[in-house]
């Protein structure tokens, strides 16, 4: 493992908990892209020389989750005019003092894992089981559809950092195909935030629960 | 040489609407194109069925589908005997859909429709040509769906979803029926492909369950009684010309799977003989009996075709009989009165359809009372009307005698000689007989409701004439039954060579219709009798001419100022008949409300539900709705929830990798004293070689292949040496 794994690793933790602890919903869109860019770099870090496949993902995660997405999600959070995230189930400091829970029982587990010995000291599996449950909390603790997006992104993102266990023998257009389907749902997303908002005049998604029969 | 005209005939079919749906909504060439290519593909598809039947099918032919392991499709004189209706009814619906469906009135569910249309004649000849299981459920599938959205083409009325979806849901119930079929097939035959087994090779067992299967999932499409729930409200909703294939055609292809199947499994008991032939009288009597309460027109067709499914299941038991007796001339006449009776229903059903949708083309109502003295309007319907009637009815000289005739001689021939054929005979005869005569009743009222008569109200009045557009097509299917009922003897060598075909997996060989039956003697009859009709009207012409008839009200009952409302209505016509039934038809009678010294207006109605739908299956649905209705607490429509489910049961999987037992050990060994051994003990549980792959999900399995391991024991570098690891594919298969 290189010297700046774990570093980038110990950041995107924290940028969880940031993620999970702010209520301005322009924030958590930067933290994630920020992560998103990070997690972007890992596979440039992976011992061995770079391959071009490596290359080309990391370099595609980078401009999708950094750049493309969030700018989408901000314009699409300018034209619905709304700026925070009110009333979660659990309260933000709650919310951060779950992440923190999730990330220390993520370590435990990880640790309890028969992993590689090249594993064994590395944050990868813990960060990554600590993510996708962020993007759990995220999910299950937030209304708004554009904070649910931002959930499904941190989730997508650990299951990311998983797959630098593999990136040598996953091929390439798997990730790719990921990519897109994240690109292609955030895409989608972002128009039906437009058409909630215009038919039920709010973001919140519980009112979707009335289209149930 | 014929497989490639009938596979051609597929493809045009298949894509005969999609020049509709790729034209603007306003231009109304697509429906002339769709039209026109299912004429072709009608054509071409019944020179190569005709092939089939004189026995140029040629070879099967190979398909290369390699995710299935290939597929193959051949045509021999059965697929081509059930290709016949499917091409025929196909070319013609399509042909009278222009008049009754025409674009410029229905521009958005025409496209959709003519489309579907193609897709469902196409589904059912792939169904009838396959040869493997994986290409037979792709037509089947192609066909229910198809018929789905034809089914709902009118989505805006309620009646019509509703309609829609109870079918849905019966031909999905019938799909899992055949894919188990397939499956325990596939297991005992060690292959998909559709060829017979030898005799005495499957065991009792596995021949009965197939039967079983083969009767739920055919027989939900056939519509036989007590599976014939989705039938009526389907053909009564669904545009007149889908009814008529629908009815014609689509349920014949229930009839055909369990044909095929019967050939497939060459010993069948003769218990199951019995079986379809009990469910055939059963499906025949019922299907007659809630047709007569019927008031609607398109439903009381509908139950006709319950009716007739019956007749052509009783046909099949007696061959299915004789095939497991060895009784040859059981089979000819029992198969053959059930092909006849398939030819001879996609013939006059799809007429009679047709004819429906002409009255409500102009009328705009199915409600046989609100009609009546059409015959004075519509001659050419009401005469077309007329000739399917006589000939559902099972009368000489049309083409529904022949085939009561063959049956009816099928099974007065197993009465002499064997106890058990008495007992089908005991059974069979009078049912057939009853049959009839109910069916005859039924028709008397649908005929002398609608065209015979005064008209009942004001749109019944101002009906005029369909287009020839609608009449074209009638009039093949009026000359179609006519030969069929006149010329018997030219359909003989399709039935010879279908039989022979059925019969091919056992070994015996069949004995040709001519020499059981004198067929030459039913045209004589045939002639003698239209040549007697011809004479009456001749006199009654002659005499007309003589007297100069008055002309004055039908059903003028005797009263002085007779008015239209004083006809028999259809209830009341079937009123004395189906009160001596009504232990099985309830017919559920709402008197008027008369309460006060001078009474309001009201009103008084009477229907017959059916059998199964509204008196066991949607009081059953509904009990199970109430007994779930706790379920709701976890089914709010939030996806917060659902995403916290999928949170749990992750956990709960996580939570089974967890090694409780090591903690468990680890904390009661620190209590005796051995921490160096237990952890190591720990360490091994934690690990050990192999176990773990049972367990964990695949993303552990990639890091623990088995390379891995030996990297793992030799210290190596994992990272370099996994790249190359041979286990990774599995890992992920």
């Amino acid at each position: 493992m290189s010297n700046f794994f774990n570093p980038i690793l110990v950041v995107v933790l924290l940028l969880n908990l940031f993620v999970l602890g702010t209520s301005r919903i322009t924030s958590v869109i930067r933290g994630v892209a920020i992560q998103g860019a990070l997690i972007g770099m890992l596979p440039l870090l992976l011992p061995g020389h770079v391959s071009r496949g490596a290359f080309l993902m990391a370099v595609l995660t980078i401009v999708l989750k950094g750049v493309v997405i969030p700018v989408m999600m901000n314009r699409a959070l300018r034209d619905v005019e709304i700026k925070r995230e009110v009333e979660p189930v659990i309260g933000f400091q709650a919310s951060v003092i779950l992440g923190a829970l999730g990330a220390v029982w993520a370590l435990l587990f990880a640790g309890r894992l028969p992993l590689t010995e090249a594993h064994a000291d590395s944050l990868v599996v813990p960060a990554s089981l600590a993510t996708v449950l962020t993007g759990f909390i995220l999910l299950i603790t937030r209304f708004k559809a554009l904070t649910q997006v931002m959930g499904y992104l941190v989730l997508e993102n650990g299951v990311f950092i998983f797959g630098m266990l593999l990136v040598q023998a996953m091929p390439l257009v798997v990730e790719m195909g990921a990519l897109l389907d994240l690109f292609v749902a955030v895409f989608v997303i972002c128009i039906i935030v437009n058409h909630i908002n215009r038919a039920f005049s709010t973001l919140d998604t519980r009112q979707l629960a009335s289209l149930k029969e | 040489m014929f497989l490639i005209l009938i596979l051609l005939a597929v493809a045009v079919a298949a894509l005969s609407g999609l020049p509709g749906i790729l034209l603007r909504r306003s231009d109304d060439g697509g429906e002339r194109i769709s039209a026109i290519s299912m004429v072709c593909a009608a054509c071409v598809g019944l020179v190569g069925a005709a092939g089939g039947l004189l026995g140029y099918g040629g070879k099967p032919l190979a398909l290369v589908w390699p995710a299935v392991g290939g597929g193959s499709v051949g045509l021999d004189a059965l697929s081509a005997f059930f290709l016949v209706p499917v091409f025929l009814i196909g070319g013609l619906g399509a042909v009278y859909g222009l008049g009754y469906w025409p674009h410029c009135r229905h521009p958005v569910s025409g496209r959709r429709l003519r489309f579907f249309w193609g897709m469902l004649v196409a589904g059912m000849a792939l169904l009838v040509v396959a040869r493997h299981a994986m290409i037979f459920l792709l037509g089947w599938e192609i066909m229910a769906l198809s018929a789905f959205f034809l089914v709902t083409a009118e989505g805006h009325r309620i009646a019509s979803r509703q309609a829609g979806w109870i079918y849905l849901i019966s031909t999905h119930v019938s799909v899992l029926a055949l894919f188990a079929l397939f499956a325990i097939w596939r297991h005992v035959t060690g292959s998909f492909a559709m060829t017979p087994v030898a005799p005495q090779t499957l065991g009792q067992g596995v021949t009965a369950l197939c039967m079983v299967l083969v009767l739920v999932g055919f027989g939900l499409k056939a519509g036989v009684m007590p599976l014939h729930f989705w039938l009526p409200g389907a053909h009564a909703n669904a545009p007149s010309h889908v009814s008529a294939i629908m009815s014609g055609v689509v349920i014949k292809t229930g009839v055909y799977g369990m044909i095929r199947w019967s050939a497939l499994l060459p010993d069948v008991p003769v218990a199951w003989g019995a079986l379809i032939l009990l469910l055939g009288a059963l499906s025949g009597v019922l299907g007659v009996l809630f047709a007569l309460g019927q008031h609607d027109f398109k439903r009381l067709l509908a139950y006709h075709s319950v009716e007739n499914i019956g007749i052509i299941l009783m046909g099949f038991g007696v061959a299915l009989l004789g095939r497991a007796m060895n009784r040859p001339e059981w089979v000819t006449l029992g198969f053959g009165a059930c092909l006849l009776h398939v030819w001879n229903h996609s013939l006059f059903k799809p007429l009679l359809f047709f004819c429906a949708g002409a009255v409500m083309q102009v009328t705009g109502t199915r409600q046989m009372d609100r009609l009546g003295g059409l015959a004075k309007r519509m001659p050419w319907t009401a005469a077309a009307f007329f000739v399917g009637a006589v000939a559902i009815c099972g009368l000489p000289p049309l083409n529904g005698f022949v085939s009561e005739w063959l049956l009816y001689l099928g099974l007065l021939k197993g009465a002499v000689g064997t106890a058990g054929g008495a007992l089908a005979a005991l059974v069979g005869v009078p049912t057939l007989a009853l049959i009839g005569a109910l069916a005859l009743a039924c028709f008397v009222k649908v005929m002398g409701t609608v065209f015979l008569g005064a008209p009942r109200t004001q749109s019944a009045a101002d009906a005029r004439e369909v287009s020839r557009l609608e009449l074209v097509p009638m009039a093949v299917l009026v000359a179609g039954c006519a030969l069929i009922g006149v010329f018997p003897s030219a359909v003989a060598f399709a039935l010879d060579a279908a039989t022979g075909c059925w019969l091919q997996s056992t070994g015996a060989t069949a004995i040709p219709v001519a020499q059981t039956v004198p067929l030459g003697v039913i045209s004589l009859l045939a002639l003698l009798l239209l040549a007697c009709v011809a004479g009456i009207f001749w006199r009654m012409r002659i005499k007309e001419v003589v007297t100069a008839a008055r002309r004055s009200l039908s059903w003028d009952c005797g009263y002085a100022r007779p008015d239209a409302r004083m006809q028999y209505t259809a209830g009341s016509f079937a009123r004395t008949l189906v009160l001596i039934f009504r232990g099985v038809l309830r017919p559920a009678d709402h008197p008027p409300q008369v309460t006060k010294l001078f009474p309001v207006p009201t009103r008084a109605y009477s229907h017959v539900d059916d059998a199964v739908l509204d008196r066991v299956l949607m009081p059953a649905g509904r009990k199970v709705e109430e007994g779930f209705a706790w379920f709701h607490r976890f089914h709010r429509g939030l996806t917060q929830h659902y995403v916290l489910y999928v949170l749990v049961i992750l956990l709960i999987l996580m939570c089974t990798l967890f090694p409780f037992k090591n903690l468990f050990a680890f904390v009661f060994d620190r209590r005796g004293g051995g921490t160096s051994v237990c952890s190591s003990a720990g360490k091994q549980t934690l690990a050990p070689p192999g176990a773990p792959r049972a367990q964990m999900p695949y993303t552990y399995m990639a890091t623990l292949s088995p390379g891995n391991q030996a990297a793992h024991r030799n210290h190596g570098r994992p990272f370099t040496e996994r790249a190359g690891t041979p286990a990774l594919p599995t890992a992920y298969a």
